[in-house]
């Protein structure tokens, strides 16, 4: 696995993906997004609030930093699969995928490239949007370290959705198959544990206060939207953690949890790639 | 060098490829001829190491294509039957490519990929986008990659499928290029007349089974065993068809009344021919001609594959 940086297939990939115009539609369409919801935060909260002070306050600044946080894990969500789900399946239909399979690259250096191009290009639309928050900063209210913290979250959360969308774009012949499981997955990752984190909480509401219950726990630390939450609200971690009666951070199981799936799917990935066969040992 | 021993494939309860024994040695160019589903591409993809064997095994240059996958994947030169190109990419961009993933360094593909495109005459092509390439122009760039890494072997899925008349000639004289390279080639095809012209050896392979092989001349020998001799005569057409009747080595005799012409199967050698002209010429029949039909490959591989079921 010599220099996987400068590895052809990312070489290939990112040239290919950046080269499109439909990339370029896509940072657009990213930051007209983000930027409309800015600038109507702001406008909502100076021009047309019914406060006498036109002012753009600290807190509301801190607000703002939070939606637009909510906006850009949603549209991160909402791209991942997108971008992954056709990377190899796609290569499929294209028929394309046979002669990079006959190629001497390894099935590792052709999937880990195929995922690093879709984070690549994530990364440039999170890089674009910086200056967005640099409006944030202009007013105060957040820390840098933060704002780290809230990227650190994003680069998981790519990381772990891209890799489930490699994963199905890999064992599944169709690219729309594949791009329809993952949104799925995605949807449960986001709408379903956070539905079942309200009903597990509302239950044991109910039940002896002494009782504890791992279910809000479990299903909290699957939910992007709520480990986010959590870096704005300390408050809410603690409720969870009281409520099933683990201590370890929320934040913390939620990194390992999405590592580890995004480990098992890429592991599966790179050994499903080429059909089975006995390979040589120090071979993949 | 490909060799493969009882190489079988299954696809269920399907047998694609059954027991398939082949020997090509170095330098030789084989032709694969078969049927639609006859299992050409089934062996193609095995040898190429994009599918896993059911039983048995193939080896290219002494690399087993199951356990050295990767050294496999450096000696061959691939060209499947159907392939696609990435289209934002350029000729020269995509050939780059796939010298990169050869482990080729950036100065010699510079040198190699000029040489390349004049070798599959795509000079005037190079700063074009593959994806406006016309078919024959994609299936000699596809020709050109397969290549950029000087590999010993090459496997050739029909290289000459949906090109015109001239295409495929110029695809033939390519293919003879690289014969004189001394390069190693299997390629398969439907049209048998190509293929003997530039094959050392056809072989030619039925449901998936191997039937025949060996040198272009030997398979047809092997079908003069069984030829059809046309008769034509001057008159007395029913007294020659019961006289050709009776001889032994004589079947299915057809008459051409209009013509005053017969026609027979004839399974002796030659001195049995002459035999048989002679003895007829005594019998005191009015033979006008007496000839054997020129069996072309077309004829041999109807013949080799006559009663195989084609479902
Ligand atoms: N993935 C698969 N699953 C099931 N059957 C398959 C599969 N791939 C190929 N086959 C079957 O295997 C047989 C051999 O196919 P193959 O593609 O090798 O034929 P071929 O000789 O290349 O034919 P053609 O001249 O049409 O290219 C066919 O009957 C085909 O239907
Ligand atoms: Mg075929």
């Amino acid at each position: 696995m010599k220099s996987l940086w400068i590895n052809p297939v990312l070489n290939k990939e990112i040239k290919l993906r950046f080269r499109s115009f439909k990339s370029f539609l896509g940072v657009f369409f990213y930051l007209f997004a983000l930027g409309g919801i800015a600038i109507g935060f702001i406008l909502i909260n100076t021009v047309f609030s019914y406060s006498s002070t036109a002012i753009f306050r600290p807190e509301q600044s801190r607000t703002m930093f939070m939606v637009l946080s909510f906006v850009q894990m949603a549209l991160v969500l909402f791209m991942t699969p997108g971008l992954t789900s056709g990377v190899i399946s796609g290569e499929r239909e294209r028929q394309t995928l046979n002669i990079l399979l006959t190629t001497p690259q390894t099935s590792t250096s052709i999937i880990l490239s195929k995922l690093f191009s879709s984070i690549a290009y994530l990364l440039l639309m999170m890089v674009a949007s910086l200056p967005l928050y640099s409006i944030v900063f202009l007013f105060g209210g957040v820390s840098p370290s933060l704002l780290f913290q809230i990227f650190g979250l994003y680069f998981v959360t790519m990381l772990t959705i891209g890799s489930i969308g490699v994963f199905f774009s890999t064992v599944i012949r169709k690219t729309i198959v594949a791009t329809i499981i993952t949104y799925g997955i995605t949807l449960f990752f986001t709408v379903g544990t956070a539905f079942l984190t309200i009903i597990s909480m509302q239950f044991s509401a109910f039940q002896n206060v002494n009782q504890t219950s791992v279910f809000p726990y479990i299903t909290s630390v699957f939910n992007p939207f709520i480990i986010l939450l959590n870096s704005f609200e300390e408050g809410l971690s603690n409720e969870i953690n009281n409520a099933s009666g683990i201590a370890f951070p929320l934040t913390a199981a939620f990194i390992i949890a999405f590592l580890l799936i995004s480990f098992v799917c890429l592991f599966i990935s790179i050994k499903k790639l080429r059909p089975n066969m006995k390979e040589k040992k120090g071979e993949a | 060098m490909i060799e493969t021993i009882n190489l079988t494939k299954r696809y269920g309860s399907f047998t694609a490829l059954n027991d398939l024994n082949l020997k090509i040695e170095k330098g030789t160019v084989f032709g694969f001829v078969g049927h639609n589903g006859a299992g050409k591409s089934t062996t193609f993809s095995i040898l190429a190491t994009l599918l896993a064997p059911t039983s048995g095994a193939a080896f290219v240059n002494g690399y087993n294509v199951s356990t050295e996958a990767k050294e496999v994947r450096n000696h061959i030169g691939y060209m499947p039957d159907f392939f696609g190109v990435y289209d934002q990419f350029k000729t020269v961009e995509y050939l780059d490519f796939y010298g990169a993933s050869y482990g080729i360094s950036p100065a010699e593909r510079q040198i190699l990929i000029p040489q390349l495109l004049e070798l599959v005459n795509l000079s005037n092509k190079s700063d074009v986008y593959v994806d406006l390439l016309s078919r024959g122009m994609k299936q000699r760039l596809c020709l050109a990659r397969s290549l950029i890494h000087d590999p010993e072997v090459l496997i050739l899925d029909e290289p000459a499928s949906g090109l015109d008349p001239r295409a495929r000639i110029e695809m033939r004289e390519i293919l003879k290029e690289l014969k004189n390279m001394g390069k190693t080639i299997l390629i398969s095809s439907h049209i048998l007349p190509e293929l003997a012209e530039m094959c050392d050896e056809i072989g030619v392979i039925t449901n998936g089974e191997l039937v025949a092989s060996g040198s272009v001349a030997d398979i047809q020998e092997q079908l003069q065993a069984n030829k059809i001799i046309n008769v034509k005569l001057a008159s007395d057409l029913e007294k020659a068809v019961l006289f050709f009747e009776d001889h032994h080595r004589v079947s299915t005799v057809t008459k051409n009344p209009n013509r005053d012409m017969l026609s027979f199967a004839f399974t002796g050698n030659d001195e049995e021919q002459i035999a048989l002209l002679k003895k007829a010429l005594d019998h005191g029949l009015a033979i006008l001609s007496f000839s054997q039909e020129e069996s072309n490959l077309e004829d041999v591989f109807l013949e080799i594959t006559k009663g195989v079921d084609f479902a």
